[in-house]
């Protein structure tokens, strides 16, 4: 043993690559090379638009995917290529909410049921596990006596509690959070995002938090990747992301958000992309963004820019040949 | 600024639906005007009665639903109008884009044809010269390559531009009234910023009137001039943009702006959030729908708090800025 204890998740160049659709289309290579950690106890939010890869992502840290190269480490442990049988232990310690709660829960299935049945799957009798559901209920800040009803009957901010409950059920150190939020209405959000923060706080939990909002993901993370077709652009604490981003991706994205503030609005000045997202089936070749980006130049056509440290004595690291604020641009 | 005649005017709208358990009130005595080339924002959750309003202003609702009040456009009342009447304002005087743009659009038909479509039925232009006139469309809503683009088909779009082609079939006949239901809100924020970016370069370019209707509180602060918030089927405050972010009256428009996470704040407080879920329209509390929820009602005497439960308060307070509050926060105004 080192004296340096491994980081609670270790990603190291995780890729997914997808068989294209049809026979002769090519692989569609949805996550490229991402490489993170994520210590006990701190939130990681991983944020990009649609298809950037970020879910993916999550699902082959929680295996629901294999990923097609690279290493997912829980706790030291290599568990990318582990069997369903070997996993079963580990999911107890890693556990994931979804986006849509309703759809996630299962509406033939009483709350007692949905909560209890991780703890059934583990081995806790049948007494102990309602016990258990009636416990995590309350925490999540449900009514226990609620516990025989079903998920219809409850609203979407509440059914999104079930989720968390289930989550919680087996005593998990990680939570992928896959867009836990985004289905909710505005005024239901604060709470659920409250929530996790007080459950954060005292279960001493690890998140995962995947959300293209990117104030969602300022208000609950402590340190923030950015996505983009497939790999990381940015990775670094929130404070310099959000406060001085490096990659003119973040900053385009960040400079998009419309801040519910009119005077702001007017005096913003905004960086408007061109164009969509290109499809990750047919990746620009160099730096995938250098089709949208404003300041690409010759090299960025060509060459792809390994993700690495934006200044010297900064841990934040940015994927591009002219990032930000490190030179005369 | 202009012509302060409004172009669009609704007053005491509502539309009911029966269902099984009883008829739904899904929008309840709403009125609020548009003013010609300005931008009307409805902001609402779900259930709040935003969309449905919206198909009512267009006579798009289902066959069940009731309404009543009046909506008149340009001077002209729209309910009860014959459907063969209808049809022919919608397209030529406003036009509507809806969420979800591939659903909208005929997956068999190209786009140029589609916009074309539309051309010849409303002017019963020629074919080449619908065509021509749709490419050109293509072309001002920023689709590059238009010619080439109008002989594709939706699916061959992204999201972004699917968006575009609606909004460039929505103003091939250069309506005057433009209705946005959560145009953005399947896209990606670079996305949404190019969309709302090119509704209001229309909007300056076209003297275009344009009812936003979303969720997104951010959204109204970028395009809107005027806003109406809207809570289970009712308005709950109607003021100019900047009054309403500044000094919002209502207690719900408050909570809403208090309980979101903002990019220029600092995130050390917990969020302060509104307790409960958004009311459901099946049964409709006796007084202000917000009254569980509300942290002014909460916070109020004995006698204050049975008001907010017993009684329905009714829009009002100072001219350009009412709320449906008995206990608005009025800045300098005792209530």
């Amino acid at each position: 043993m080192t004296t340096t204890a491994p980081p609670l998740l270790r990603v190291r160049d995780l890729t997914m690559t997808f068989p294209g659709r049809r026979a002769r289309s090519a692989p569609v290579r949805a996550v490229d090379g991402v490489s993170f950690d994520v210590a006990a106890g701190e939130t990681l939010g991983l944020v990009g638009e649609s298809g950037c890869g970020k879910s993916t992502t999550g699902r082959m840290i929680v295996r629901l995917l294999e990923p097609t190269a690279g290493s997912v480490s829980y706790d030291g442990r290599d568990i990318s290529h582990l069997s369903q049988r070997e996993l079963k232990p580990l999911r107890r310690e890693l556990q994931m909410v979804f986006q849509d709660p309703h759809s996630s829960l299962n509406p033939r299935q009483t709350v007692a049921r949905i909560i209890a049945d991780p703890l059934l799957v583990q081995g806790s009798s049948a007494a102990e596990a309602r016990k258990r559901a009636a416990e995590l209920m309350e925490l999540v800040g449900l009514i226990p006596e609620h516990i025989d009803r079903h998920p219809h009957e409850f609203s979407g901010g509440q059914a999104q509690r079930i989720g968390i409950a289930r989550a919680l059920a087996t005593g998990p150190r990680l939570i992928v959070a896959d867009e836990p939020v985004s289905a909710l209405d505005v005024s239901v959000q604060a709470q659920v995002v409250n929530l996790m923060e007080r459950l954060r706080r005292e279960l001493g939990l690890a998140y995962l938090f995947i959300a293209h909002d990117l104030s969602v993901v300022k208000r609950v993370c402590d340190r923030v990747a950015v996505m983009y077709l497939g790999r990381i652009v940015e990775i670094g604490a929130k404070e310099r992301v959000y406060a001085a981003p490096a990659h003119p991706y973040t900053r385009a994205l960040l400079s998009a958000v419309p801040l519910p503030d009119p005077a702001a609005e007017r005096a913003r000045e905004r960086i408007t992309l061109l164009g969509d997202p290109p499809s990750p089936a047919a990746p620009p070749p160099g730096c995938t963004f250098h089709p949208r980006c404003p300041k690409a130049r010759e090299i960025c056509r060509t060459e792809a820019p390994p993700l690495r440290v934006a200044a010297p004595g900064e841990a934040r690291q940015v994927a591009c040949h002219f990032p930000e604020g490190t030179e005369g641009n | 600024m202009g012509d302060s005649t409004p172009l669009l005017s609704v007053r005491d709208l509502t539309v009911t639906f029966p269902t099984r358990r009883g008829p739904v009130r899904a929008v309840d005595s709403l009125s609020f005007d548009v003013l010609p080339g300005r931008t009307l924002g409805i902001v609402g959750e779900s259930g709040s009665g935003k969309s449905v309003t919206s198909l009512a202003v267009l006579g798009l609702h289902t066959g069940a639903a009731e309404v009543t009040g009046s909506v008149t456009l340009a001077g002209r009342e729209l309910i009860g109008l014959p459907e063969r009447e209808l049809n022919r304002l919608r397209g030529r005087r406003m036009a509507m884009i809806f969420q979800d743009p591939l659903s909208s659009l005929h997956p068999y038909y190209t786009v140029g044809e589609q916009i074309a479509e539309h051309h010849r039925v409303h002017f019963g232009s020629r074919r080449a010269a619908a065509r021509e006139r749709a490419v050109e469309a293509l072309g001002e809503v920023g689709i590059p390559e238009p010619r080439r683009r109008a002989g594709e088909y939706p699916h061959q779009f992204s999201g972004g531009m699917r968006q575009r082609v609606m909004i460039a079939m929505a103003l091939a006949c250069e309506p005057d009234l433009l209705i946005a239901d959560e145009p953005t809100t399947a896209l990606d924020v670079t996305v949404q910023a190019q969309i709302l970016e090119l509704i209001a370069r229309l909007q300056r370019e076209r003297g275009l009137s344009v009812v936003m209707i979303t969720h997104d509180l951010g959204v109204v602060a970028r395009v809107a001039h005027d806003v109406l918030v809207m809570y289970g089927g009712r308005a709950a405050e109607h003021a100019p943009v900047d009054a309403l972010f500044e000094a919002p009256a209502h207690p719900y428009t408050r909570g809403l702006l208090d309980s979101l996470p903002r990019l220029d704040d600092h995130d050390d407080t917990p969020l302060r959030a509104i307790p409960g879920s958004p009311p459901s329209l099946l049964d409709p509390a006796p007084g202000c729908a917000f009254a569980p929820r509300c942290s002014r009602a909460a916070a109020g005497s004995e006698e204050e708090r049975a008001r907010c439960t017993g009684e329905r308060p009714l829009l009002g307070g100072p001219e350009g800025h009412p709320a449906a509050c008995h206990f608005p926060a009025y800045e300098g105004v005792a209530s």
